[in-house]
């Protein structure tokens, strides 16, 4: 029955985007065949994808742990932008002539981008534990301090020795890059990080007390402090490795992928990997199949301008209708297995 | 200051609040009723693009914000349906619309960008404009200030003055205590949100016809509705306040735009980010007032009371419980 509606979901959606395409003046069946190719026709292609799933997969995991404590962190889109500086800030201080190891400095990137990404997740939630202002809004308006920081940052101390440009900082020394795999945009230290990140999180939600502790709070959090659980405490802690994990995305992005810090850098993935997470509820299982897809949409879609002259957007339309069916289709017609709202 | 540079700031900042305050007191409705319409960013977004459209296509401005309107309207029927008939949660669906809608607007309105169209033009109304001060800046200006200064007096007094006004915020204190009292709670909730979700289509209208003419990629109103949501909490929810809330973001914008010059690199991100500090302040200090703690430390210390600026009453209730919510 749940892969019946799963089907019936799809296939509604597919019938929804059809009609956009249709509106849109678009091919509509050779739209969704350039989509497809441009996220799976070639190897390069798939190297892409798999590459946009890291950090969709990295803030996933994350907001899984934080919706697991019914905490909306919405705020992980500056967390991702946080962790970028922080690993740029680190990389920075690295010296041609020195003698510390490279790869040295990429392990203190890493780790500042994670430390910087669950500071700022932690303001977030030290704002809902002892300030009581909801993580939403202190979340989404952290996000635009993150994004003002990293353009003062860019077009200010940080800016290209002679001009100030909205194209990024200086590109790091090609010794400081994150080993690409055969040439290929994509950097396998990320993937299997992403996917080690993805297993911690399952075995903290399903095998450790911390998990059990996480679910307490959610369905009770003034029973779950009665007994001894300390709710905000749990949900500090959750709210901690989210903004780390999304920390180390960022830091991902700049040490693997763009080489630099640029504006936006953080590109709609912490928002994406929400929708991801709402997708599936928070089902674990089903989380690396909804980053997948969701990589696939966005790679995807690069090649729409291009190629049909539309805009590279469709790959966001086409997620918005399928979570609004998802959610219309889950109260119409909920399973055993489906949590009720 | 002589007067005349006074009045350009005004007009200024005037202009530049009008769609900030129509959208503000659309999300003042739907959360007095307590509906919280999180979809509001994308909303604006494409609601500029359809009353865009619109106007280009009917070649009448106003054609085109009444578009703009039934995009906003319509957009807050999907939200209405989802969140408020079938119960799902309203903020993830607000979340979900937020994003969706930005993107069709990019999507949809991919062969308009850069594209010449109507405007509102400016509205002079005879006799009034020769007013000192307040003549050139409403009474000489885009009819989108006129029309955000009716909309405050007409939301203020349906909110504070009628029957259903009070029927409304009644419902948004407690839809559970309204529905047992036999009050219609659930439709109210959703011709509050249909409400406010065609004025905020209004507001994001008012930026591609008037406040920033035209459409692209990116339009130039982007991150509006987030300031908007930041304005309702800014302004105590209170259809007056909220106004003025928008006025001083607008200013605060505009005073951004002047400093530009005096301080190059720094202002400009700096101005842009500024609503957002301000309002998780806001929230800190409305929750600080209300907190147990701090009433045990005003009743030993009375000056901190006075010390702690006086902030309007908190959320409506319902919206604090909506908040609790999972997804």
């Amino acid at each position: 029955m749940p892969l019946v509606r799963a089907a019936a979901t799809l296939l509604l959606a597919l019938a929804v985007t059809m009609g956009i395409l249709f509106l849109a003046g678009a091919p509509p069946v050779h739209t969704l065949a350039v989509l497809a190719t441009g996220s799976f026709g070639s190897s390069t292609a798939i190297l892409r994808t798999l590459s946009a799933m890291v950090p969709l997969l990295l803030c996933g995991a994350g907001l899984c742990l934080t919706f697991a404590v019914n905490l909306w962190n919405i705020g992980v889109e500056g967390q991702i932008i946080l962790g970028s500086i922080g690993s740029l800030w680190v990389l920075r201080a690295w010296d041609a002539t020195g003698s510390v190891a490279p790869v040295l400095y990429q392990i203190g990137a890493l780790l500042a981008a994670m430390a910087c990404g669950a500071a700022w997740a932690l303001f977030s939630g030290l704002l809902r534990t002892h300030g009581r202002v909801h993580e939403i809004f202190s979340g989404l308006g952290l996000n635009f301090v993150a994004l003002g920081l990293s353009l003062w940052l860019i077009l200010g101390p940080w800016k290209r020795p002679g001009m100030a440009s909205m194209s990024g900082t200086e590109p790091l020394p090609a010794l400081l890059r994150l080993p690409a795999w055969g040439g290929r945009p994509m950097s396998l230290v990320g993937l299997v990080l992403a996917v080690c990140a993805f297993g911690l999180v399952a075995w903290l939600l399903r095998r450790t007390f911390f998990g059990l502790a996480l679910s307490a709070v959610r369905h009770n959090p003034r029973a779950a402090a009665l007994l001894g659980l300390g709710p905000e405490k749990r949900m500090l802690a959750a709210m901690g490795l989210c903004g780390a994990l999304a920390g180390l995305a960022g830091g991902l992005l700049v040490a693997g992928l763009y080489h630099r810090l640029i504006p936006s850098i953080s590109g709609l993935y912490g928002y994406t990997a929400i929708l991801a997470v709402l997708m599936v509820s928070g089902s674990l299982p089903l989380l690396p199949l909804a980053c997948l897809f969701f990589a696939a949409l966005t790679v995807g879609s690069i090649q729409l301008p291009l190629e049909l002259g539309l805009d590279s957007s469709l790959s966001g339309v086409i997620q918005g209708v399928l979570l609004l069916l998802v959610f219309a289709v889950r109260r119409l017609r909920p399973t055993d297995a489906g949590r009720s709202a | 200051m002589t007067p005349d540079i006074l009045t350009a700031q005004l007009t200024a900042v005037l202009f530049a609040a009008a769609p900030l305050i129509l959208a503000a007191l659309g999300e003042t409705v739907a959360e007095r009723a307590g509906v919280i319409n999180l979809s509001l960013d994308g909303t604006m977004l494409f609601a500029a693009m359809v009353a865009f459209a619109g106007a280009r296509a009917s070649g009448d401005a106003w054609l085109g914000l009444a578009a703009g309107a039934g995009a906003g309207l319509a957009v807050a029927g999907v939200l209405a349906l989802l969140g408020l008939v079938l119960g799902a949660s309203e903020l993830a669906v607000g979340f979900i619309l937020t994003l969706f809608c930005r993107e069709l607007a990019y999507f949809l309105g991919h062969g308009l960008a850069r594209q010449p169209g109507p405007d509102l033009g400016v509205l002079a109304i005879p006799g009034l404009d020769a007013l000192p001060l307040l003549g050139r800046a409403v009474f000489r200006q885009s009819p989108v200030v006129l029309l955000s200064v009716l909309a405050v007096a007409g939301v203020w007094y349906f909110l504070m003055r009628t029957r259903p006004g009070l029927l409304l915020r009644a419902v948004g204190e407690s839809p559970s205590a309204a529905l047992a009292r036999g009050l219609p709670a659930k439709r109210v909730q959703v011709l509050a949100c249909l409400a406010g979700g065609a004025l905020a289509g209004l507001g994001g209208a008012c930026y591609s016809l008037s406040v920033k003419p035209g459409w692209g990629h990116p339009q130039g109103c982007e991150g509006a509705g987030w300031i908007v949501l930041a304005i309702v909490i800014f302004g105590g929810w209170r259809p007056v306040r909220v106004a003025l809330g928008a006025l001083f973001f607008a200013a605060i914008q505009v005073a951004g735009i002047l400093l530009q010059d005096v301080l190059p690199g720094l202002s400009g991100t700096l101005f842009q980010i500024a609503p957002f500090p301000v309002m998780i302040l806001t929230l800190l200090v409305v929750n600080a007032r209300r907190s147990a703690a701090f009433r045990e430390a005003a009743r030993r210390l009375p000056l901190l009371g006075r010390l702690m600026p006086r902030t309007a009453g908190g959320a409506p209730g319902a919206i604090v419980g909506a908040l609790d919510k999972g997804f």
